[in-house]
């Protein structure tokens, strides 16, 4: 075991990804002699050569379009989207092309490309730099849609998602960078979850809550507080956002009969929208209480000062699961 | 009286300035001609073609061809049997020309109007019709003719290219016995930033591809002008790279142009943006109805112009074809369009549940149940037939 920030564990699941696979290259903006401006990247260039971490030019509908030319000569592209909020230049190229070119050719084309999104607030960014875009890509067919809570999930997902033939939109919680945690980067993936299975984090009875990226660690911590007052609360990891490992979040709230979701974006036609539905449809006997979502009001992001009303925190977690024993 | 002045200034403010006059885009010193449209051959010093009498037929042969099965596309989309058809009258020799100009180891990236390069890549017509017909998206190997699958969205297809371009040369596949990416698109294309994005991604990494633009002077009802003020090849200058127009009804200048080009992005020499004039003669698509927005005068003047006829008229001047070779050539078309003809009006539907097919490479759980959902869905049909 070796402790690491989760910037650096993904930037050593990226070195494996190279090494593994000389088809593998690295493409974004600063990602060379910089090493990106999380510095997840750092060294690459260095090591592998331009040829395979590429410094490209600013643009980032550029940046997908020719990883998906690159993709159709047999390479696997792994992009850096340097902000959530830069994304929407390339969104066409990855809705319109990249989720559906498979699908276009009945078959015969594969586009293993994965495209990295640094995501979510708290870090008193600038407009732009805080978003949570992401049920934007859970909602188009054709695209997996990954998000990691923490260096060790990074440093496995990011090699799974580089392995996988399809396209990868993948979600790294920003703020949570430089938090630690012991990696195993001496043995293999072999016996790695799935890239699209859920992990449950903390087992508990009493309530779900399901999280992703940088709530999970939120979450973690409302899971301590309330066993505190007496509740026990079980986290689920989601990681996977499209396909949703529907059969852990069912057993889950089928075992403890409420549910509590919880993510940064905003509630309107966001993921816990689409969990609840799911619910509802599949464990409407199971359930004492109405699923409720945490999540930021239906606004843009805020400025920055404004944000740690926005977000959601420790207390607006525990007072949904409190009104989840209100019915 | 301020309400007045008011009244006025938001008047003025709403009116738009006058456009300024554009530069006519009519043929100019620079465009590369090698067979006038009355089918007289003429040389150019910077592109000498080497083309056998056997080689002109074969170009006439396409272009009769590709013209054939255009015609039967748009008679069976006004019988219902293509939901909707793109025409390419009047761009065959631009398609052709440049078509022949490839290599079996070049790839090309067509947008959804390159029915002669198809032809020319050896990709079955069925598979256009496919498309149009609403049968498939496309649904062909791009491998199988190194042609990639039409794509709709405008201009997206040229940062396509120049990543595969790019991939070619990481391959090592830049040099003597090189290959090379071809991108087309059209003049409206021009203006999409994915467009720009390519020519400056093509710059900087010196990628093999060439940018193969048809300006045929409209873009659905927008003429040129709304697109342009400057000759569309002259704007690869500001990119860092060559930029040529050729007669795109010329089909000689557009093979002896394309293929000039295509083996100096293979050696290694960079892009190329060739800007290939000519004209839409039809409808923008079966849909479009060009009478609302151009006048006929400009269309009489291009028939003026027409690919196919000069080289007709090249042939029989110098010789090189007997009258019964046109006999020919006209029976096979007239074949040919027979044959797609039945082929399209026999082509089945899909099956119902081939719409879960290859949205990923391994299909999810969630999709498995909402395919069995649905087949359910369908089943409780016929089991309701069975029991009456």
């Amino acid at each position: 075991m070796t402790t690491l920030t989760l910037s650096r564990a993904l930037n050593e699941g990226l070195r494996k990804a190279l090494e593994n696979n000389p088809k593998a290259l690295i493409m974004g903006e600063d990602v060379g002699k910089l090493g990106g401006v999380f510095r997840v990247t750092d060294g690459l260039q260095k090591d592998f050569g331009e040829a395979r971490v590429i410094d490209t030019p600013l643009a980032e509908s550029g940046i997908i379009g020719t990883a998906i030319g690159l993709a159709l000569r047999g390479y696997r592209p792994i992009c850096e989207i340097q902000f959530d909020g830069f994304v929407f230049p390339a969104f066409d190229q990855i809705v319109s092309q990249l989720a559906k070119m498979r699908y276009r050719s009945r078959g015969p084309v594969r586009l293993p490309v994965v495209v990295r999104i640094p995501f979510g607030g708290g870090i008193g960014a600038v407009e732009h730099h805080s978003e949570s875009p992401e049920a934007l890509f859970a909602h188009t067919p054709g695209l997996r849609v990954v998000s990691c809570g923490g260096p060790a999930d990074g440093y496995a997902m990011i090699q799974q998602a580089a392995e996988s033939d399809d396209p990868v939109i993948f979600f790294e919680p920003k703020r949570r960078y430089w938090d630690k945690a012991d990696v195993d980067v001496e043995t293999g993936l072999a016996d790695a979850l799935p890239l699209a299975a859920a992990r449950v984090l903390i087992p508990g009875s009493d309530v779900t809550v399901l999280c992703y990226g940088p709530m999970v660690r939120t979450c973690s911590e409302a899971a301590v507080a309330a066993s505190g007052d007496g509740r026990s609360v079980e986290v689920v990891d989601l990681r996977s956002l499209a396909p949703l490992d529907t059969a852990t979040i069912f057993a889950s709230v089928r075992k403890t009969g409420r549910c509590v979701v919880v993510h940064e974006a905003v509630v309107t036609g966001g993921i816990g929208a689409e969990i609840a539905a799911r619910i509802t449809e599949e464990c409407f006997y199971s359930l004492e209480a109405p699923v409720l979502r945490v999540g930021a009001p239906t606004t843009p992001y805020p400025p920055s000062r404004l944000e740690e009303h926005y977000l959601p925190d420790l207390d607006r977690i525990l007072d949904a699961v409190d009104r989840t024993f209100g019915y | 009286m301020a309400v007045k002045d008011a009244g006025r200034a938001a008047r003025s403010a709403s009116r738009v300035p006058p456009a300024r006059e554009p530069e006519r885009q009519v043929e100019s010193p620079e465009l590369i001609q090698l067979l006038t449209p009355e089918g007289e051959r003429v040389e150019h010093p910077d592109y000498p073609l080497d083309v056998s009498a056997a080689e002109v037929r074969g170009l006439y042969r396409d272009l009769v061809i590709v013209r054939r099965i255009d015609f039967e596309a748009i008679a069976l989309q006004r019988q219902g049997e293509l939901g909707i058809w793109a025409s390419l009258l009047g761009q065959e020799a631009a398609q052709v020309g440049s078509g022949r100009a490839l290599g079996p180891r070049d790839m090309a990236f067509p947008t959804y109007r390159e029915h002669g390069v198809a032809w020319c890549r050896g990709l079955d017509p069925m598979k256009l019709f496919e498309l149009f017909r609403g049968v498939s998206h496309g649904g062909w190997d791009p491998t199988a003719h190194n042609f990639h699958l039409y794509t709709i969205v405008i201009g997206s297809q040229t940062l396509h290219a120049t990543g595969y371009a790019m991939g070619i040369q990481r391959d090592g596949a830049v040099g003597e016995d090189g290959a090379a990416v071809i991108a087309y698109f059209g003049d409206g294309a021009t203006s999409q930033g994915d467009v720009n994005e390519a020519f400056i991604w093509a710059s900087v990494n010196n990628a093999p591809v060439v940018f193969f633009c048809q300006n045929n002077q409209w873009a659905i009802s927008e003429p040129l002008e709304r697109q342009t003020r400057t000759p569309l090849y002259r704007r690869a200058i500001g990119f860092g790279f060559p930029g040529i127009r050729v007669d795109g009804n010329d089909v000689l200048a557009c093979l002896a142009v394309t293929r000039k080009a295509m083996q100096a992005a293979r050696e290694g020499q960079g892009p190329t943006l060739i800007e290939a004039f000519t004209y839409r003669m039809g409808a923008h698509t079966t849909t479009d109805d060009p009478t609302r927005y151009r006048l006929s005068a400009e269309l009489e003047s291009w028939k003026l112009k027409d690919p196919i006829e000069r080289v007709k008229q090249y042939l029989i001047r110098t010789q090189q074809a007997e009258m019964s070779f046109f006999d020919k050539v006209d029976a096979e078309a007239a074949q040919i369009g027979a044959s797609v003809r039945t082929a399209c009006q026999q082509m089945p539907d899909p099956e119902p549940l081939s719409m879960f097919d290859d949205v990923l490479t391994s299909q999810t759980r969630q999709l498995a149940d909402e395919r069995a959902e649905f087949a359910a869905y369908l089943d409780s049909f016929a089991t309701a037939e069975e029991g009456r």
